[in-house]
Formats: structure tokens, sequence, C-alpha cells
């Protein structure tokens, strides 16, 4: 069967389950498929998209067409659009300095998760000891322990330490609770590295410190840029830590997600700035999501058990 | 300069500087050792910094947790009240009803975001523009969850009928005459929830279409040729080949929405707090910690949701295991 396998483009049901026939007649009903499938597909995409589009137009209409009219109705002229919603909201609401609060607590939070993670991994994937592999067992299973269950203790321990409100608190928590799928994707990078590279470096008798800077991390950059995009994008999203740490006892040094929320919840006047705030909070992430998707692509699907 | 700019500069620079210090150092003192402790010693020392993080911050709380579970809830000097959180939770209207929802997520949330990435992958795998498909259904996932929540409000807006409807659905069913629907207000037949599920297989169908996508271009098309030519229809080859290869990539990501739903909380609580029936586990959890502030009876929902956890951890964990044991 397989030796007379058609080439690609005839591989349509039609065609292949009746050669005889041939092109002609069958033909027909291959391209009606085709229509369908391309309906499907391109509604399925405008499905997906008309959220965000429709957010993006609401952001730049003015507040007094907003509560008026659906955004669609912008697109027929007379044109309204304005940058006022968005001048607004950085330089009243507090989301411009909640946005640069954003930036704060996720630059390091990402960054020091990494590197403790590094070591681990190295340690998991190329160093041999008694209960290695039970150790790894946890770090798998904590991957999906729920914040919720940690939140009491911790919130009195940073209370204790007098940091709640700190950003110092959010870095400590986030580094926590990111380590099991740093420590997680960097170990099955590391350990899928060649084993002969690191024999033969043992061999030249190189130690596993110069192992590590020299092999082990050059060769696994791919995975420190999924990590690292993962790992932003996680406390960036972040809603959950920051409420809980420095929520209550210092609104000023809250990210923009919890900015946000409260804005939301707030049945004052500011909901139509909500779309702007909103947009504002999405550019980072989305200008992530347009250079590197490669790599964040092959984060998620490296780390597909994660919780 | 604002001062917290110097910290953080400090310690984006300093943590990572701080830890191959730390290893260059321990490095140097293990060489001292006679050579069959050194590699005793050294891999511990490796991952000290990991393990105190992940002692501090998942496991020593999750015991503490489920010891508080069973104490009172005043503050100060808890006293031991056996299971009485539990009973509370069990016999408390408003828990149960987060319960029952919380079951809505897992199954509606699970079932629509694997089905349809499933679809999406098997559908996008034919047309030439398959990258932009699937960046665009991808791209929510990129978002945070208030964000997302921004976007469905408008999405969702409700206008009392006769005024122009400004939200996009109720606009979108009123030219056939229905609506318009308080999508975002309505406890009967959990409207709402169901409307905040919405939410999340927008954001969530991309991941799995993803992880999907990506085990349908592993099939070796060469199996799937055979068929066709065994005479099997586009539907049998996917029946019979295409979806059995795919049953473990269905699992995990099956298990991970699983996971999400159970945890769902960011959604909840910036669109309804619970509200209009729409209580989860984890959004009570913070209610009982925050607004209540009884932490006895906020630890035992916690653990609650954290026993609903452990299934999957185990599944996880034998897959991890399957996994290790092909490499």
């Amino acid at each position: 069967m397989t030796t007379t396998v058609p080439p690609r483009h005839a591989t349509t049901a039609a065609a292949a389950s009746d050669p005889v026939h041939g092109s002609g007649q069958r033909r027909r009903p291959g391209r009606r498929r085709r229509l369908f499938l391309h309906l499907a597909v391109l509604a399925i995409m405008g499905l997906w998209a008309v959220p965000t589009i429709g957010l993006l137009i609401n952001s730049f209409r003015p507040q007094s067409e907003l509560g008026r009219s659906g955004w669609w109705t912008a697109l027929a002229p007379p044109l309204h659009f304005t940058m006022e919603n968005y001048r607004e909201v950085v330089e009243q609401s507090g989301i411009g300095q909640a946005f640069v609060n954003s930036l704060f607590i996720a630059i390091p939070a990402t960054i020091i998760p990494i590197a403790i993670a590094a070591f681990a991994a190295y340690a998991f994937s190329w160093m041999e000891f008694p209960g290695r592999d039970i150790l790894f067992v946890v770090v798998v299973g904590l991957l999906v322990v729920p914040l919720q269950t940690t939140l009491i203790p911790v919130l009195r321990a940073f209370a204790d330490w007098g940091i709640t409100g700190e950003f110092l608190a959010v870095w400590l928590a986030h580094t926590g609770y990111g380590l099991p799928f740093a420590v997680y994707l960097l170990r099955n990078f590391m350990g899928s590295l060649p084993k002969s590279v690191f024999e033969s470096a043992a061999m030249d008798g190189a130690s596993h410190v110069t192992t590590f800077f020299r092999i082990a991390v050059p060769m696994s950059v791919p995975a420190f840029a999924a990590l690292g995009i993962f790992q932003f994008l996680f406390v960036w999203n972040d809603l959950l830590v920051s409420l809980i740490y420095i929520g209550l006892a210092n609104p000023d040094n809250l990210p923009l997600t919890a900015t946000m929320a409260n804005l939301v919840n707030s049945l004052g006047g500011g909901w139509y700035l909500l779309g702007a705030a909103a947009f504002l909070s999405m550019l980072v992430p989305l200008i992530i999501f347009f250079t590197l998707q490669r790599y964040f692509v092959r984060g998620i699907v490296g780390g597909a058990v994660k919780g | 300069m604002d001062p917290r700019l110097v910290t953080a500069i400090e310690v984006v620079v300093g943590v990572p500087a701080a830890l191959v210090a730390y290893i260059w150092l321990t490095e140097r003192i293990v060489t001292l050792l006679p050579a069959k402790a050194r590699n005793r010693v050294r891999p511990w020392l490796w991952l000290g910094p990991a393990l105190v993080f992940l002692g501090f911050f998942l496991i020593y709380p999750t015991i503490r947790t489920i010891l508080r579970s069973f104490q009172s809830r005043n503050p100060r000097n808890p006293e031991w009240v056996g299971l009485d959180n539990y009973q509370w939770f069990f016999t408390n209207e408003g828990a149960r009803s987060a319960l029952v929802n919380n079951v809505l997520w897992v199954v509606l949330l699970t079932v629509f975001t694997v089905g349809l990435g499933l679809l999406i992958a098997i559908l996008v795998d034919r047309v030439r523009y398959e990258s932009w498909a699937k960046s665009i259904i991808f791209l929510p996932l990129a978002i945070s969850m208030v964000a997302a929540g921004v976007i469905w409000k408008y999405m969702y807006d409700f206008r009392p009928p006769g005024e122009q409807q400004t939200g996009t659905l109720n606009a979108a069913i009123g030219t056939v005459g229905l609506g318009p629907v308080g999508w975002l207000q309505s406890p009967k037949l959990h409207v709402t929830t169901f409307a905040l599920i919405a939410i999340m297989v927008w954001m969530w169908t991309g991941f799995a279409m993803v992880i999907i996508s990506a085990a349908v271009k592993g099939i070796d098309p060469e199996l799937l040729e055979a068929a066709r030519l065994d005479g099997a229809g586009e539907w049998q080859v996917f029946r019979r080949v295409t979806f059995p290869l795919l049953g473990p990539t269905l699992a995990v990501v099956s298990t991970t929405m699983v996971i999400t739903s159970l945890k769902t909380f960011d959604i909840v609580y910036t669109l309804t707090n619970g509200n209009y029936d729409t209580e989860v586990i984890a959004n009570l959890m913070i209610k009982e910690m925050f607004t209540i502030g009884d932490f006895g009876r906020a630890s035992a929902v916690a653990v609650v949701l954290l026993l609903a956890i452990i299934p999957v951890m185990a599944f996880n964990i034998r897959q991890f295991r399957a996994q290790e044991s092909v490499r």
C-alpha cells in the first residue's frame, strides 16, 4: 500500500478513494469542502479577534459616545477618535504609576527564580546523589499546589518581618511560587542535552562550576528564553499574589492588574477609562507575544505538565 | 530617582551575582573535602537555595494551613476545634454553591477548551494561513485575566430593553430579535457562571490548540495516507487513527485545564466577586480570609481546594514517571 502513496495535493478523501473517476467529477465536492474549511477557519479567527478589536476601538472613543453606542458604530463616518482616555488614564487614575510598579515587580521576579532554578536543574540533571529522583517527583507534585494553601502562613511571616506592601514581599513570593516550574522546565532541557559533551568535559578535568557556565548554560539558552517569557508574563499578569502581599498594606505599590481590578469594581466615574487601561496593560504582553512567540510556544509545549 | 528603582537594580544584578559567588565559594570549600564526600555534599549545596524557597513558600505553609484548618477563627491564639470548619464548609449554602459552580467550571472549561483546541488544531492544519490563525486564537493567553475581564465587559454590556445596546453580544442577538440578556447579572440557570466560563474558554483554547497542534504535526503522514488508501473517509481517519494517537496529549492538556478551572479566581474576583451565584472555592477562600477574617475557615476552604487537586497531582506524577522511563 505505502508504495503507491499519491502526491500530497491529491490526498483529499474524494480523490484517494476514487482513483478511477479522477478529477473531473470529483473535484466539485472537494472544492466545496475546501470552501467550508476556509469559512470555518475564518469564522473562528473572527470570533476570537472581535472582543479585542472592540476593546481597542472603544479605548479611542470619547466618553460621551461610549455610553450611547457600541464600538462598531465608530467604524462608520464621521470618525470620532481621541487619545483623551489614554491621556487621562496615565495622568490621573494612577495607572501610569501602576505600569511602572508592574515593571518593578516583574523584572526581578523573573530573574531571581531563573537564576536559582538553573543551579538546581543542573544538580538534578548531571549530579548523582541519593534521593534525587524522589526529590524531583516532589518538585513535579509542587507544580500544582494551589497558592491559596500558602497565603495565610506566608502573609503572617511577611507581617512579622514587616515587609508586607513592599516589592520585596512579592519578589520573594513569586520566586517561591515560580521555582517548581522553572526547575522542571530547565531540568527537562538540561537533562536532554547530549551526555557525551558532559562526559568529555569531565574527562578533561572540568569542574562542575566550569561545566555549568561553559556548557550547560550556553546550550540551554532556548530554555532560558522560554522560561523567562513565561515567568515574566505570569508575574505581569498575576493578580492574586500582589493583591494579598501588597494589597491592603500599600496600595501605591500595586501593579496594573490589581489597580485595574479595583477600577472595575469601583462604581465611580472611571469606567470609561477601563478600555485604555486594559489596553495599556496588554501592551507589554502583546509586544513580547509578537516578537518572541516562538519561544513562548516552546515553553508551553515543553512544560505541558504544568498546572 | 525613585529609590525603589535603585533597589530593583540592586536585586536584578545582586542576586545572580550573590548566587555565583555562593557556588564559587562553596566549590572552593568542597574541594578541600575527601573525594568521596565531595560528590555527596556538592548536590545539596547547588540545590540549597531552591530547596529553601520551595520549603518556605510551598511546603511549610501548606502544612501550616492544614493544621490551621482545624483551629478557630481567633487570629491571636486560635483554639483547636476539630472538624468544625469542615462541617461549616459542607453544610453552608454559599460554600455548597461554590462547589457546584467549581464542578461546572471543571467540566465545561475542560471540555470546551480541549474540544475546540482539537477541532481548531485539525482545521488549521489544512490551510496555508495556519500560523496567522493560530496567533489570533493563541493571543488571549498572553494577557491578564483582569484585562480579559475588561474586554468581555464590553462584550457582555447590558442596557435595559428599548435602549440601544452597546454590548457586542446583546447587539448581535438583538438583530434577530432576541434579548437583551444581562449576561453578568443573571444568577438564574447559572447564566453568569456560563458567561465567565466562556471568557476563560476564549483565553485557554489557544493553549490546548498549540499543544495538540504540535502533536498533530508529529503524526507520521504515511499512517494517514495508508488509512485513506484503505478506503477510510476523512472522519474515519480522524476517529481511528488521529484521535487515538493524540490520546496522551489530550490527557495532559485536560489535566492542566482541570487544575486551571479548580483554581479559577481572577475572572470571578474582577467581574462579579461571587455575586449572582458565581462563587467559586478560590474566591470564597479570599473572602473568608480578608473580608470576614476567619483564618480557620479560610484554611479549611484552601485545604478542600488542595484535596480536589491531589488526584490530578497523582496523575501528573504517574505521567512524569512514564516519560522518564522512556528517556
